[in-house]
């Protein structure tokens, strides 16, 4: 493939992998409201079109047309440039997630992922690890006391939660021996007896797969550990001064973090886009991806099942949870994968 | 293709920018900060002539480089704390007596 | 390309540094090191570093100047005061002469060494076929050759955690 043909290529892969990434927080948004609303025996949005399938899009008009306060003394460069690490941060670990196997369209071969490098998972971790910085100068920029407390929580917070986040992934680099992520996917290939898959799930990494769902609900401040926006003690947390599209962005960073979180879980832990496939030539194209998409959908739904299930967590109970429970948890998952890969 | 001499004079021009900042500065964090710039600048030749070696054993060195970067920010911003605890100054200059 | 890139990305090291120096509020300047720092682990994967390139985000851009941005907001440092009697001139010509005079004395001490005909980079490291910093080497050299040097490190940064936090903590 030429240089001209790649640039090509993966601007159309950008383009697309946004837009999708983009609808999918829209509509992901959407679904919290109406799952939450069934659970608690509610409607939900229902005016705006049937079932009310346009909010998001009546939410989007919305923010753009309210008025975009600035508080005074606040530090306003930084005020601005927060929300905007906070977006990018998460809008680009999307990057070097495989969605499904490589495919050959107009006679250009290529995967289903942005871009395949060497450290795919280090990226990401790297990427997560810059967004703490949105979080951290939103609340100290914005120059309010509930900002600047719920900023402090939130970043130790993430940091704290960032080390068991990557001990829990290490079990998972053993069996596969790569930090690319298609490589993780392909070593999950295959089945036991015919219908167990081989993934990472049922390969003895459960408790590896539930201390990382833990610790990824902490990384994206959401219940049962969303003390950074707990409304009850810091009115609404680091994003309090940010009104119209500034808050919007925080918004669709956090939701944009939920379906990197769901990836990543999806490609480390569940398979990948790796499922039974069969029927005509377009639909064995198309069927990994569609399994992939499933698992995604899967797992948010488990996000907003929480959500609407668990109460919230006290700080020093999240804090000492994460480093008195989850992080020898996770020391010991990897002490004990590498005993069993090493005695294979 | 790229000169190795490019790499080693931006190597050179952040640690220059390092020491600069560590004698014009008096604000004790900036202080601190240029000297991670330096360290970083170091860094940059490291891994340059390991490429040029086609050798690993460069980039070794900056990752015990990096661990010591990491020991001394935790160790120093905590003096740097219970410093501005007791004088409530960050200023280098007003940090002269040994005992209050 | 190699040659664009590396361009692009050392002008922006330079300029980070040169702001951190530049700008009054330690909160700017650390946020310029941040820029610094990225742009250099930019530069490492040209150079096929790429587990170092990673480390640099991770380590030093994600945790360690995360703890100065911490303490800064913490400390609630405001804008730095100027030393009475500190002389501009010297600043004004000192600063830009130790730069440009260190870097031509790197660049003249390559000349004489003959480094500056040593080409790094080009289209091998670019596809990724001649990628030699990947981590399996990185780590089967840390764990074999370097496994006591590593050790070491280990308790160096277990001391350090706990100095940290005596030196860090209110006396009753």
């Amino acid at each position: 493939m030429g240089i001209g043909t790649y640039i090509i290529v993966s601007l159309i892969k950008i383009v697309i992998a946004v837009f999708i990434l983009l609808t999918g927080v829209a509509y992901t948004t959407l679904a919290e409201r109406k799952v939450v609303a069934h659970m608690q025996n509610r409607w939900g949005p229902s005016r705006v079109g049937p079932f009310g399938i346009w909010q998001p899009l009546a939410d989007g008009l919305k923010f753009i047309f309210k008025e975009d306060l600035t508080p005074p003394y606040a530090n306003r460069p930084l005020y601005i440039l927060a929300p905007m690490i906070s977006l990018v941060t998460a809008l680009t670990s999307i990057a070097v997630i495989p969605v499904g196997p490589w495919i050959t369209v107009a006679g250009v071969h290529t995967q289903l992922q942005i871009t395949d490098v060497n450290i795919g998972l280090l990226v990401i971790l790297g990427v997560t690890s810059i967004g703490v910085y949105g979080v951290a100068l939103a609340g100290w920029s914005s120059n309010s006391k509930y900002s600047m407390l719920a900023s402090l929580r939130a970043s130790a917070q993430m940091m704290s939660y960032e080390l068991a986040l990557g001990l829990s992934l290490i079990g998972v680099l053993i069996y596969a021996g790569s930090f690319s992520l298609r490589d993780i996917v392909d070593s999950q290939a295959g089945t036991w007896l015919g219908f167990i898959p081989k993934w990472n799930f049922f390969k003895g990494q459960f408790v590896a797969f539930f201390i990382y769902i833990m610790a990824a609900y902490a990384e994206t401040n959401r219940i049962p550990f969303d003390l950074a926006e707990a409304e009850s003690e810091l009115v609404a947390g680091y994003h309090t001064e940010y009104s119209s599209m500034k808050f919007a962005m925080f918004f669709m960073a956090e939701y944009a973090n939920m379906f990197t979180v769901a990836c990543l879980a999806t490609v480390l832990f569940l398979g990948g886009w790796s499922g039974p496939v069969f029927g005509p030539p377009i639909m064995q194209a198309l069927m990994p991806v569609g399994w992939f998409v499933i698992k995604v959908i899967a797992f948010i739904f488990i996000y907003i099942w929480v959500r609407g299930t668990l109460p919230r967590f006290r700080y020093d109970q999240l804090m000492a949870f994460g480093w008195k429970f989850l992080l020898p948890l996770a020391i010991a998952n990897i002490v004990i994968t590498s005993l069993v890969v090493a005695l294979k | 293709m790229v000169p190795l001499s490019y790499y080693l004079i931006l190597s050179a021009v952040l640690f220059a920018c390092g020491v600069a900042g560590f004698l014009i500065k008096r604000n004790i964090i900036t202080t601190f900060l240029s000297i991670e710039l330096m360290l970083n600048g170091v860094n940059l030749s490291f891994v340059a002539f390991a490429a040029q070696l086609k050798s690993l054993d460069g980039h070794i060195f900056v990752f015990f480089v990096m661990v010591v970067a990491a020991a001394e920010a935790a160790v120093g911003l905590a003096i740097i704390i219970s410093v501005f605890r007791t004088r409530e100054t960050l200023n280098v200059d007003r940090v002269n007596v040994l005992k209050l | 390309m190699h040659l664009a890139l590396f361009l692009i990305f050392a002008a922006v090291c330079v300029g980070g540094a040169i702001n951190l120096l530049a700008q009054k509020h330690p909160i700017n300047s650390a946020l310029s090191l941040i820029v610094v720092m990225g742009s250099l682990a930019m530069i490492y994967l040209l150079l096929g570093a790429e587990f170092v390139a990673a480390v640099q985000v991770i380590v030093y851009a994600g945790a360690v100047m995360v703890l100065f941005v911490f303490v800064i907001m913490l400390l609630n440092a405001g804008v730095e005061e100027r030393t009475p009697h500190a002389s501009r001139v010297a600043t004004l010509l000192g600063v830009p002469g130790l730069i440009i005079g260190l870097g031509i004395s790197a660049w003249v001490v390559s000349r004489i060494t003959g480094l500056d005909k040593i080409a790094i980079g080009g289209p091998s490291v670019m596809n990724g076929s001649d990628v030699f910093g990947n981590p399996q080497a990185v780590g089967q050299l840390l764990f074999r050759d370097y496994l006591l040097p590593f050790e070491v490190t280990s308790i160096l940064i277990l001391i350090a955690i706990m100095g940290a936090v005596v030196l860090a903590r209110r006396e009753e």
